[in-house]
């Protein structure tokens, strides 16, 4: 029953544990909704026929609407509309309590692509690796506009916000690849800031992150990138270790004032810290700040970032230097750009 | 259809329309019922112009990769459809065509109680619909017509003229509203008490309630976001401090009550066109009235409905979700009382009556679909998907645009004393009826697949769903094609309909059709309740239900 009912309404599968009882709920409203809509549009037309001009002129019989009437056309409606008021209302606390062991992602939604980061492990774009049958916490923000994380499969959605952090969870029951979607309207690719969630058995989401967390582990003993020789300018390959290691997701690169400073422009700028002393970021400041943030904080600004001691080697530092050296406003456009400035996520 | 006696229908030999000539004379006109006839042409032209991006739009889905057109201009090309047929088209269709020519005659008045505001209301909204308009040339806007922050204070596209449009048009609804509620106030004939006045025009009295109340509201918001654009205080951007759901609450508290805006007078024009096209008393008098005002008041808390996935808090969404439920249950009142006054009455099949008939399963569906979406588990899945956007037209063309067409033909007759081609009237409302069905009930099953709204480009297992919702379109603007043709001839050549061809007892009808420049030669004496089709001292049998 509920598998034919989904096919006729053309609902996706139902891949997470809310998917099942709102669909049930849906399956109710919906059929009454059709039901009770063509039974007014047939019941208007018989009695098109039924009583029918039959004379010019006719006259008809004064018809009075008793209590009785009154209370079944305003009691039968809003006995139906509140039981889905309260049955919905009571899956929809459900749905926005994750439970307390629900495993963190941290989703970053950006013109126009998703950015998932796992605390203390690997970062992705566009694509979701999670367990499951074991619940999975989103917490969402934008980088610039509004944007709407969507798994029609699992039936959830959350609008995503710059400046602040929304949540929103689930838990997947079918292993599978399921689309994730951004609905809401956020500029020309719009319908293109697509994504997807892989859901893995629980087993092998643990080797997979085990995995990935060697890896990075790996990278940073070594010193080194992933194995292979970089062959690009120690710019690129700074720019490459900030995206590597996440340094992008607070810093920005385009002057805009995130969780930390922008980078642009600010080799030799002259930051005022908070305890009032000014200090010009030379390649020193830079470096220091990077091993131990705490000690100088900018204005403005909140002591939250790690220290990368230990994490990056001393070529890396020394590159992510010269690409901040880079970063020079006169080398940015500021005129609008005419196309998509990324990529759209194309599969 | 046959007249009262054997005499030949009359046209009248000096009317409203004759009275003065030259452009001059209407350009500067006083006169409601030119007043009216002139938002007519100008709404007709507005929903031309959305209707034309709207085919274009259907087109473009025709295929799930970029069909006629790049990713900027369908997003410039479904701003415009909404911006134009919500501001251009729909607020000001039924009250502004029909409120303004009907409403006088319908209190027995000469005129409204404010005639030159009345103008200056018409020419703020041309004033608004042009420079609108005109942004469209410039280059056009990308926003959606809900002008999201802080999306439409970062956009590079040309958006100013389209809000300073939006804030001027505005201006216009306020007065129109304020000059209605006055008129309905001061100027209603000896005899017509308030349980005495037709329906429609308590449709309007509670619509001009909503235009006074919440329109400011819109106008306060889109020149917030102007001001966030040139200035950038900070207002809807956090980085500055500010907050972007602030702009959803502020836009919704109007652009929810804007709905009522909308399907209110719609709903009044059915009471008219079933009680007269049934000779019937209407059932549920108080009911229907009463609710009219229920729905204005209630649908002013509602709006938070919009934003159950915005982050609004938890409780909020509760509150806003149980409101909602109250606005369906007037809507539910008045379906009842439509179908109840067709029992027993004598039915005469109609034109309107067919668009009546498709107003009744339209509304049904789309308020109990909008019952559906104020359930707030389900709204998470279907919040921003093609299922709201069927929903919502389900109201809006479904509901309003049968509405608007069931007036245009029944006061066509009374605006200018010449009668349509009935059967082409029917043939027009199937194709109508059908094709607005195979429009949309595809779109709501592609948002129950998940297909969000403002798509470009979309994932290819929606491609059947749309081919067939455009399929549908065609056959809805084929059904408008043939009403162009046969309003047009009905205009020139249409048989003269007398004063009275539909035997209505609204008092509209109490004058000639066309009706002379100031409506009555003596003043009128109400004597009897609105849509009543008893003669007095007729007796007529009682029935309880």
């Amino acid at each position: 029953m509920n598998e034919l009912m989904r096919r006729m309404l053309w609902l996706p599968e139902q891949a997470s544990t809310f998917s099942t009882s709102v669909d049930h709920l849906h399956y109710f409203v919906i059929t009454v909704t059709m039901l009770i809509s063509v039974a007014v549009g047939l019941l208007a037309f018989a009695f098109f026929f039924k009583y029918r001009e039959r004379r010019p002129n006719q006259s008809t019989p004064m018809v009075i609407p008793s209590i009785r009437f009154e209370i079944v056309v305003i009691g039968v409606p809003l006995f139906f509309f509140l039981l889905w008021f309260v049955q919905g209302y009571k899956d929809y606390i459900w749905y926005t309590s994750p439970p307390s062991n629900a495993m963190d992602v941290y989703v970053m939604g950006k013109k126009w692509m998703w950015k998932f980061s796992y605390p203390d492990g690997p970062n992705a774009i566009g694509t979701i690796h999670v367990p499951a049958n074991r619940p999975v916490r989103l917490l969402m923000t934008s980088r610039d506009v509004i944007h709407s994380f969507y798994v029609p499969d699992f039936r959830i959605k959350q609008d995503v916000l710059p400046g602040r952090y929304t949540e929103t969870w689930f838990e997947a029951n079918k292993p599978g690849r399921y689309q994730i979607l951004c609905a809401e309207y956020c500029g020309t690719w719009h319908s293109q800031m697509w994504g997807e969630v892989v859901v893995m058995p629980a087993p092998e989401f643990d080797t997979w992150l085990a995995e990935q967390k060697a890896g990075l582990a790996k990278r940073v003993d070594t010193g080194g990138d992933d194995g292979g020789e970089f062959r690009g300018s120690i710019v690129e390959y700074g720019k490459r270790v900030a995206m590597a290691q996440g340094c992008v997701k607070c810093h920005s690169l385009d002057g805009e004032p995130h969780i930390g400073p922008t980078w642009l422009d600010l080799y030799h700028r002259r930051e005022t810290l908070d305890n009032g002393q000014v200090v010009v970021a030379d390649e020193a400041y830079l470096t220091d700040s990077m091993i131990d943030p705490r000690g100088k904080i900018v204005r403005g600004y909140k002591p939250v970032m790690p220290t990368y001691k230990g994490r990056i080697s001393a070529p890396e530092a020394a590159a992510l230097v010269e690409f901040i050296k880079s970063l020079r406003s006169e080398n940015v456009q500021h005129v609008p750009s005419k196309e998509a400035v990324y990529e759209p996520v194309r599969r | 259809m046959s007249q009262s006696d054997d005499k030949p229908p009359t046209f009248p030999a000096v009317h409203y329309l004759n009275a003065d000539r030259g452009v001059w004379s209407w350009l500067t006109t006083v006169d409601h019922k030119r007043i009216g006839i002139m938002y007519f042409v100008s709404v007709l032209l507005a929903f031309l112009l959305g209707g034309i991006f709207a085919m274009l739009l259907r087109i473009e889905h025709l295929t799930p990769e970029p069909t006629i057109m790049g990713a900027n201009t369908y997003n410039r090309m479904f701003t415009l459809h909404g911006v134009v047929m919500i501001f251009m088209f729909m607020i000001p269709a039924i009250p502004g065509v029909f409120g303004n020519f009907l409403l006088p005659l319908m209190l027995g008045a000469k005129d409204v109680a404010f005639p030159k505001l009345n103008l200056l209301s018409l020419y703020l909204y041309w004033a608004g619909a042009t420079l609108a308009a005109s942004g469209m040339i410039m280059g056009g806007t990308d926003t959606g017509w809900t002008f999201y922050a802080p999306y439409s204070t970062s956009t590079p596209t040309t958006l100013f003229p389209v809000l300073l449009g939006v804030f001027i048009m505005g201006f216009s609804s306020i007065l129109t509203g304020l000059n209605f509620i006055v008129t309905i106030h001061t100027l209603r004939a000896p005899g017509m008490g308030w349980m005495r006045i037709p329906l429609f025009v308590w449709a309007i009295y509670a619509t001009s309630i909503i235009q006074v109340l919440a329109t400011p509201v819109i106008g306060l918001t889109v020149m917030l976001v102007g001001i966030e654009k040139v200035g950038h205080f900070g207002l809807f951007d956090p980085t500055r401090g500010g907050d972007p759901v602030l702009f959803q609450h502020m836009f919704w508290f109007y652009s929810h009550p804007a709905v009522y805006i909308m399907v209110l007078p719609a709903m009044g024009v059915i009471s008219e066109v079933i009680g007269a096209f049934s000779r019937k008393n209407i059932f549920g008098y108080k009911m229907i009235a009463y609710s009219s005002l229920g729905i204005a008041f209630v649908g002013f808390f509602a709006w938070g409905h919009h934003m159950f996935v915005s982050g609004q808090s938890v409780l909020d969404n509760g509150a806003f979700a149980a409101i909602s439920m109250l606005v369906g249950v007037f809507t539910a009142i008045k379906v009842f009382n439509w179908v109840a006054t067709l029992y027993k009455g004598s039915i005469a099949v109609k034109t309107p009556m067919l668009y009546a008939c498709g107003f009744l399963f339209f509304i049904v569906f789309g308020g109990m679909t909008g019952i559906a979406v104020a359930t707030v588990s389900l709204d998470v899945h279907w919040h921003d998907t093609y299922f709201v956007v069927a929903h919502f037209h389900f109201i809006m063309v479904g509901a309003v645009i049968m509405a608007f067409l069931a007036a245009m033909h029944y006061w066509f007759p009374k605006m200018f004393g010449r009668n349509y081609h009935e059967g082409w009237g029917m043939v027009a409302a199937c194709f109508i009826i059908l094709g607005f069905n195979a429009t949309f009930i595809p779109q709501f099953l592609v948002g129950n697949a998940g297909m969000p709204r403002r798509y470009f480009i979309y994932p290819e297992r929606f491609t059947s769903l749309n081919v067939a919702s455009t399929a549908g379109s065609s056959l809805l603007a084929f059904g408008f094609v043939i009403i162009v043709f046969y309003m047009i001839y009905a205009l020139v050549r249409g048989p003269i309909a007398g004063d009275n061809p539909w035997s209505s007892r609204g008092y509209e009808w109490n004058t000639p059709s066309p009706p002379p420049k100031h409506n009555f030669d003596t003043t009128p004496i109400i004597d009897r309740d609105a849509h009543s089709y008893q003669e007095p001292g007729e007796e007529v049998e009682h029935v309880v239900i």
